[in-house]
């Protein structure tokens, strides 16, 4: 660690962490849920399960940016980082308001959480993944103006690169988007117009400068090439994801009441962004293989690389699957939308926060890289997560054209009921995949505490 | 021997390589909305036919002149910089700009006009295939003058030289893109009947 206030991402990525663990156990149980519709109810009802596993997502990966952010921000920028303790200070508000406010999910009837934290003096509960009480709502867009503060001010007083730069320009679009949550017009049509606001120019907009910049820095970290030609590349990367991106937010509002040349609009601009993320998978090989040096770190390599894969395939492939109106037509909301959601979050965002987790972790804790025994069980939690995650995503796919065309699409469509009966098998393989993914992770935990031969490596 | 004689051989590509694959994507953005274009007129030609007529032609001439003579500015402030003619490059990409700016000068009173008679993305297909393709080739010219002047910047700096200028190539290269799109999408949505 070259710079001490580095260290505050430790506990940032320990949350993150243990919060993904949570989050796995109620997609466990939500998966069950599917095929055993009563199974821990009345305590965990379904929809509840789905909130927690959702939010719990949003918020881990919030940990996960903001540690990386606190560890490669003071590095780039050649100076310890403005305020270590502020960094402290958000970190322990944010868990206990992201902890307080599961337990309110679990703990308290949803109307009555909204009556409990006065909901109805700025209504903005109860639109899916927005669902958090208003003073969560508050506190986040405390927490995050406090985290700009403090990396803004490092930035602009320390060397400044295309990285921090870019990776600013991402947090910043992150915390002004979010903004658009507080926003809740009567008119259901403009609710949703705008939720997408926050919902899609997060995943399809900032937070690709955010994963695009830290994948940049952990490559240029294990491999030595040029930063000159990772700029380079980056640059192209999100102007591409912006192009297509912002204005591919209208792939969303083709049957919410807006006007029909939507579906022209979001069908044009959300077919290129595959685009951008084949780059990035070309960049990454590319780099990698011209690489100057060997990095003990094997394990942070073959996440980077497989954040690249995993994201095209994700967000990529499985996004532009569905995307076009008159496909879209038929497999709105079923679980095709699923599938991509599953291997899009994964793809691009989990594996880019445990790819900077990777490459960060055995730093903070003194070393280069993990012992080889660590790394060894690491890269197993990968392919274990990664190809469990590919099944999900397959199964949720079958089942997803399966319904579509009994539900949508058959000379007799039959109602949603009678057709989720008959997708229980795929329902079924999807949940073992699930279980595969928790063992995955349970693996991916131990690896940091497991004991083997420190690995060998040249300074240069 | 021979590896001396590939030294010697000319670029495949003037300027950076990775502004070819932005380039490429971004005629393949054009591409796909020129073909959407072709499609819905075929299926809608009384329609197209009507309403084409009520765009300024004479505006759309002009426009395409300016792009040209700016894309031949351009030239020639990447000949004057292969001749290590620091000032005179700086010169002509002002000329450059100067087209761009005609450009998007004329292009706002034409919107202008537009958007008084009460015409918007809504209005009718052939207004909102108008509206979208020279709005989105306008942020095109918008981002062109931008990467234009970065290389003024950098010129008047000395970045660039006989043997070094790249990035005048590139800034090139993007702004021939930009004139291009505009000549294919001039007859296209204006003239062709």
């Amino acid at each position: 660690m070259k710079y001490e206030s580095q260290g505050v991402a430790k506990l940032y990525f320990i949350a993150a962490i243990g919060l993904f663990v949570g989050q796995i156990l109620f997609g466990a149980i939500m998966g069950l849920q599917y095929v055993m519709g009563d199974f821990l109810f009345p305590e965990i009802p379904f929809n509840v399960a789905r909130m927690v596993h959702t939010n719990l997502l949003i918020v881990w990966l919030l940990f996960g940016f903001m540690g990386s952010a606190y560890f490669l921000i003071p590095e780039e920028s050649e100076r310890e980082l403005y305020s270590p303790l502020l960094a402290k200070i958000m970190f322990w508000i944010f868990l206990v308001a992201g902890a307080l406010t599961i337990l309110g999910y679990l703990l308290v009837p949803y109307a009555q959480l909204a009556d409990l934290t006065m909901n109805d003096l700025l209504p903005t509960m109860g639109r899916e993944f927005l669902e958090q009480p208003t003073i969560t709502k508050i506190g986040i867009v405390i927490v995050a103006l406090a985290f700009l503060f403090n990396i803004g001010m490092t930035i602009l007083t320390g060397r400044k690169t295309v990285i921090t730069l870019v990776l600013l320009t991402g947090l910043v679009g992150l915390a002004v988007f979010f903004l658009f949550s507080f926003y809740n017009p009567d008119n259901i049509v403009l609710d949703k117009y705008f939720w997408w606001f926050v919902v899609h120019l997060w995943v399809e907009g900032v937070w690709e400068l955010i994963m695009a910049s830290l994948l940049a820095y952990v490559l240029i970290k294990v491999t030595g090439v040029d930063r000159e030609v990772i700029e380079k590349w980056l640059y192209i990367i999100i102007a591409m994801a912006l192009i297509s991106g912002l204005i591919g937010t209208g792939h969303h509002f083709y049957w919410i009441g807006t006007p029909d040349y939507w579906q022209w609009l979001g069908s044009v601009f959300s077919a290129l962004e595959p685009i951008p993320f084949f780059m990035m998978t070309l960049f990454a090989f590319n780099v990698v293989n011209k690489r100057r040096r060997d990095h003990p770190n094997k394990a942070a390599v073959l996440w980077a690389l497989g954040t690249a894969v995993m994201a095209f395939l994700g967000a990529g492939v499985w996004g532009f699957l569905h995307t076009l109106a008159p496909v879209n037509y038929y497999t709105h909301g079923t679980q095709v939308t699923a599938a991509h959601g599953h291997m899009a979050f994964y793809g691009a965002y989990v594996m880019v926060v445990l790819t900077m987790i990777s490459y960060a972790m055995p730093i903070m804790r003194g070393q280069k890289a993990a012992n080889e025994t660590a790394q060894k069980l690491e890269i197993h939690s990968f392919w274990l997560m990664t190809i469990s995650m590919v099944f999900i995503t397959l199964f949720l796919t079958v089942a997803g054209f399966v319904q579509t065309y009994l539900q949508r699409y058959s000379d007799e469509p039959q109602s949603f009921m009678v057709v989720q009966e008959q997708l229980a098998t795929w329902y079924w393989l999807r949940e073992a995949a699930g279980v595969v993914f928790l063992l995955g992770l349970f693996l991916y935990i131990y690896s940091f505490f497991a004991k083997g031969k420190e690995v060998e490596f040249v300074e240069e | 021997m021979s590896v001396q004689l590939s030294e010697t051989e000319p670029k495949l590509l003037p300027g950076d390589l990775a502004i070819w694959f932005f380039i490429f994507m971004e005629l393949l953005v054009f591409g796909i909305f020129f073909i959407v274009y072709a499609v819905m007129r075929s299926q809608n030609i009384e329609l197209f036919n009507e309403y084409q007529l009520t765009l300024n032609r004479e505006l759309g001439m002009a426009n395409t002149l300016l792009l040209i003579s700016s894309s031949y500015f351009v030239v020639r402030a990447v000949h004057a910089i292969r001749g290590d003619d620091v000032n005179r490059c700086v010169y002509w990409l002002y000329a450059g700009l100067a087209g761009g700016t005609g450009f998007l000068i004329l292009k706002a009173v034409e919107y202008s006009d537009k958007f008084s008679a009460g015409i918007g993305l809504g209005t009718n297909t052939f207004y909102m295939f108008y509206l979208s393709l020279t709005m989105f080739h306008f942020l095109h010219v918008v981002l062109g003058m931008l990467i234009l002047l970065a290389v003024v910047i950098k010129a008047k700096r000395g970045a660039y030289s006989a043997d070094n200028h790249t990035g005048v190539e590139t800034g090139a290269s993007y702004w021939h893109m930009v004139d291009l799109v505009w000549i294919i999408l001039f007859p296209l949505v204006y003239i062709i009947r």
